[in-house]
């Protein structure tokens, strides 16, 4: 009976994968609807299995924990003495939430995708890239060892590349693809050396096995080759969830069309550094070190990101930079050893940044593409379906209780402050600056989307009828994105506001460890974190009226100040010239080497020399023998002759010549 | 009683002779009867050394290759005649279509 839904995991991933195959290589010809209901049909089923499997295992009541893993027998991959691995899945209860995001979002966003891709061409190849972006997230969340979890790893950020460059006659769009594959890369080499010390160190790379041994291991707390581990792992995560320092592909690729920004780039693919790092929890516990290196970059990640986004004009780099600054809260709850806070964040900020990016494309499909919000404002009256969904998203992320952002951000604030760790205060006060910042750029966003006057040009054809609203299958999806944004955060009200703190419970088995923070928790009561839940409110309420003032009452304020700081606003706007220190410190210098060395050395030189050479050495061979091949017959009768004679001539005297044998 | 050397450098001159025929004559016929007498000098190699190892299996060799030579001759002789049917000429240095 415990073994009934296990079965059935294997369809999860497979079912997408179907999808894929069905769409990918008949597509072209199937009408659009076909395509469509593929594509739905095969997320669809994986969501309804999630939950299954959700309340099968909440009903039997026991944690799963990762030791009863799923293992069908036959199923191995790499069998050798001293190595093995399978394609073996695991679910506990950190899975199940993930699980629950990527197919549930995952979903919802198929759903909006059918209304948003109805007039772009290539209606095929999206929903095929679609499903199978979804097979490789489920096979990362599933898997039960390293290795398979890198194989979605790659699998998810083949499928990012794809659809960054979707459009890809669009220059701008190509290179980002490439732009996100390259950045990943460098964060792959990273996870791909922990593995290898992982492989060294603990011979295997299953979970269960590696983090039973150091479990059993408390000595090896602090040991190098841990912290060696776990920061090339957090390397591996900082590629995927855009940290500090390989945060620079994100923004460029909102070039992707925004359901793809929602669902890969905010919602699911981006947090899963955030998982791995919570997966790999036991690790980083052994090691104080990795740990404060991830609070830190969480830290400088939230609040650098947060600073671009407050002067970005393009709605939907807005929301990335939001993006990562989000993602850095998380690693900043993962970093003081918060990991049920992080996940718990991970949750309801897959639910308001999808509900954000959808919006945003709900108001870029209004306005015909444009993503400019300054040549925006007044559509709270054109598209009020829009208006209301965006912004309880908007109020989510600001972090304005009871939305669902204020409980994860405010226990990630709150678990800081109350950490082991010795710069808590510090990372504390940047968090809530972050938060403040948060707000600011978000209300800015949505003042200057929704109020004012309308900046777009009015299109004077009644027919299309100018700015609309966009189709049920793009507001459906919305409203229950909105409904989760309100909502998702009811599961994890803290017992100081009278909740029963449901999301960490749950989450206790899998993060046991966890223990430590708790017990801090008990010994300061409930008053410090009623005080510092207020604390961040009135910060949030503080980004809100700032922006109020600056992009509705008085919308001239915000450009008066930045002309009086122009400098400032100058390093801020071009994004702390990252983007040119990178390319003058590692891009130029790197294909002026491939230019300089190995393309006049190498290619010209080695490549190009051995294969003129052995083309000059034929032909060379071929007048020499060509001058044979006179047609005077007695001249070839003659060579035969010779040669006649001189083997001949070897056979009679060759055992003389060379010593008989 | 001949020694079995004597027929062995009489088939080796008139070997010799044949090449030699071969390398120098420009006459298409010529050429073709200087083969002829390479394939004999070969003959009277076996045939002597089948009388000498007293094997029969040399002799028999020798009616293969004049029933090859035979036939040889036949399809030779037919190519000569259309070739100076085109040509009006048996000179082989003029027939020399092939050359590179």
């Amino acid at each position: 009976m415990s073994h009934m839904p296990y079965s059935y995991i294997w369809f999860i991933p497979l079912l997408p994968f179907a999808g894929f195959l069905i769409n990918g290589t008949l597509g072209r010809r199937l009408p659009r609807a076909v395509v469509g209901t593929v594509a739905l049909l095969f997320t669809a089923l994986p969501a309804a299995l999630t939950a299954w499997l959700w309340t099968t295992m909440c009903a039997t009541g026991a944690p799963i924990s990762i030791e009863s893993s799923i293992r069908p027998s036959g199923f191995d991959w790499i069998a050798i003495t001293g190595f093995h691995a399978d394609f073996a899945f695991a679910v506990d209860h950190l899975t199940l939430i993930m699980l629950a995001v990527v197919t549930g979002v995952g979903f919802i966003i198929h759903v909006y995708s059918v209304g948003y891709m109805a007039h772009e061409e290539g209606y095929w190849r999206f929903f095929a890239y679609l499903n199978l972006f979804m097979f490789f997230m489920s096979v990362l969340v599933l898997a039960a060892n390293f290795l398979l979890l890198f194989v979605g790893w790659e699998g998810v950020g083949l499928c990012s590349y794809l659809l960054i460059g979707f459009y890809f006659k669009k220059a701008s769009a190509a290179n980002a693809g490439k732009k996100a594959f390259i950045v990943n890369r460098i964060g792959d080499f990273g996870f791909l050396l922990a593995m290898f010390l992982l492989v060294a160190h603990f011979g295997s790379l299953n979970f269960t096995q590696i983090f039973h041994s150091v479990a059993q291991h408390p000595e090896w707390l602090g040991a190098r080759f841990l912290t060696a581990i776990c920061l090339l792992l957090l390397l591996g995560a900082a590629g995927k969830s855009a940290q500090i320092p390989l945060y620079i592909w994100l923004p460029d690729a909102m070039e992707g069309p925004t359901p793809v920004s929602a669902l890969i780039h905010a919602a699911t693919m981006v947090t899963a550094g955030v998982y791995m790092v919570a997966r790999c929890h036991t690790l980083y516990d052994h090691s104080p070190v990795a740990l404060m290196v991830v609070a830190c970059i969480g830290a400088a990640t939230a609040i650098f990101a947060a600073s671009i986004g407050m002067v970005q004009h393009d709605i939907k780099r807005v929301l990335a930079y939001s993006t990562i600054s989000q993602l850095g809260y998380m690693f900043l709850a993962c970093g003081v050893g918060a990991y049920a806070a992080g996940i718990f964040h991970l949750l309801t900020h897959a639910f308001f940044k999808a509900l954000l990016f959808l919006a945003a494309g709900s108001v870029i499909h209004a306005l015909s593409g444009e993503q400019d919000i300054r040549k925006m404002g007044g559509l709270r009256t054109r598209t009020p379906i829009t208006f209301w969904c965006m912004s309880a998203g908007v109020f989510a992320i600001a972090g304005i209780p009871p939305f669902s952002g204020f409980f994860s951000k405010d226990e990630i604030l709150y678990q800081t402050f109350i950490s082991t760790n010795p710069l808590r205060i510090v990372l504390w006060l940047v968090g809530l600056l972050t938060a403040g910042m948060t707000s600011f750029y978000i209300f800015r966003l949505w003042f200057k989307t929704f109020f004012g006057k309308p900046r777009f040009e009015q299109s004077g054809d009644g027919a299309r009828g100018g700015v609309h609203e966009p189709p049920w299958t793009m507001l459906l999806p919305l409203c229950v994105l909105a409904l989760l944004s309100v909502a998702g955060g009811w599961v994890g009200i803290p017992s100081a506001l009278g909740g029963n703190n449901g999301i960490e419970r749950f989450l206790d088995p899998v993060f046991a460890n966890g223990a430590a923070t708790e017990a801090a928790a008990a010994t300061t009561g409930h008053g410090l974190e009623l005080v510092l839940a207020v604390v961040s409110v009135l910060v949030a309420v503080a980004g809100f009226y700032i922006a109020y003032v600056f992009y509705y009452e008085k919308p001239g304020t915000a450009a008066a100040l930045a002309e009086r700081n122009r400098r400032a606003y100058n390093l801020v706007n071009h994004k702390y010239w990252v983007d040119e220190f990178y390319r003058n410190l590692l891009v130029t210098p790197l294909l002026m080497s491939t230019r300089g060395v190995l393309e006049l050395v190498f290619e010209r030189g080695v490549v190009n020399g051995s294969a003129r050479a052995s083309a000059s050495a034929t032909r060379g061979l071929a007048w020499l023998t060509r001058k044979q091949i006179s047609g005077n017959i007695r001249s070839y009768a003659g060579w035969l002759a010779i040669g006649a004679a001189a083997v001949m001539a070897v056979m009679l005297f060759g055992s003389t010549l060379w010593g008989a044998r | 009683m001949v020694p079995t050397a004597y027929y062995l450098i009489l088939a080796a001159m008139l070997f010799s002779i044949g090449i030699t025929a071969f390398l120098i004559k420009r006459n298409v016929i010529t050429i073709f009867i200087s083969i002829e007498l390479m394939l004999n000098a070969v003959n009277l190699t076996f045939v002597a050394s089948a009388h000498m190892w007293h094997q029969v299996s040399g002799q028999i060799f020798v009616f293969f290759v004049m029933v090859v030579a035979a036939a040889e001759a036949a399809v030779g002789l037919a190519i000569i005649i259309s070739i100076f049917r085109t040509r009006q000429t048996l000179n082989v240095d003029e027939i020399d279509l092939m050359k590179l």
